[in-house]
């Protein structure tokens, strides 16, 4: 991983943008959780943007975040994929697919109570690196995994 | 009015299995049809999963999950013969929602 950039944007996103998330929308949801749908965050077209979008000001790489999907998917348009977290306090788990026109795909929250873990199908446009961002006592950390697509799911 | 949901609620040690299937096209937006115009923008955004008042899990999602979406989770403190209730919303305000009662043991799984 590239050490360098994450400590600029650890630097430059850290404490403060975190503040400013929990202000803005991340104390939200907890009062009104059906409803939100962070239009920021399902725009974005990058791994960073979308951890910024989601209140981040950097992310982690984690080997307690298990990403359970097939090396290569003969159709993109259902790819199925879980992801399981040994995190301590794990709050919300996301799945980010980085060549899909938008890189977020879904974002859960995970109660207390509820096993750090869910497994769902998603599209994916081409072969692409698959991210589980998981938040856990207010950080995030992620995993990555490469799935190769034989055939588009976002296409005609 | 979209197809009810199916929804399989089962004990799983101290703990509940959840498994739903959704009917919902969840179109991208990014589509054409046949003759060349964008298909709409249909997608479920928020899902949220209730047992006995309380929130077991919610979610936001966006249009690259596959259509008729299927999700998987697992929660402590129910108990069989108690209701699990999930509701989805789209974006086009269109929403349902389904329950499903606690069963004992597992059974086998719908028609996959």
């Amino acid at each position: 991983m590239d050490g360098k950039r994450r400590e600029v944007l650890k630097a430059g996103g850290g404490a403060g943008m975190l503040a400013l998330a929990a202000a803005a929308g991340l104390a939200r949801p907890g009062r009104a959780a059906a409803q939100e749908w962070n239009t920021a965050a399902f725009d974005t077209r990058s791994f960073a943007d979308t951890v910024r979008a989601l209140g981040g000001g950097g992310s982690t790489a984690s080997a307690g975040i298990e990403i359970n999907a097939p090396e290569i998917a003969e159709n993109g348009a259902v790819v199925p994929v879980s992801v399981e977290s040994k995190l301590a306090k794990t709050q919300t788990i996301a799945i980010l697919i980085e060549k899909n026109p938008n890189t977020l795909s879904a974002n859960f929250e995970i109660p207390a109570g509820t096993d750090p873990f869910v497994s769902t199908r998603v599209k994916m446009a081409e072969t692409s690196n698959v991210y589980a961002l998981v938040m856990a006592d207010g950080k995030f950390f992620h995993a990555v995994k490469e799935i190769k697509v034989t055939i588009g799911g976002c296409g005609g | 009015m979209a197809d009810p949901m199916r929804i399989r609620a089962t004990m799983l040690g101290d703990k509940v299995e959840v498994k739903v299937l959704m009917s919902h096209e969840m179109e991208t937006g990014l589509r054409k049809n046949a003759q060349g115009n964008l298909i709409p923008a249909h997608f479920i955004r928020n899902v949220t999963v209730v047992h006995n008042g309380r929130t077991v899990l919610s979610a936001q999602w966006g249009p690259a999950i596959s259509k008729n979406p299927f999700m998987h989770f697992r929660f402590r403190g129910g108990k069989p013969g108690e209701k699990v209730s999930i509701s989805w919303v789209d974006n086009k305000g269109d929403k349902r929602t389904d329950e499903a009662t606690i069963a004992v043991e597992p059974s086998p799984a719908p028609g996959r």
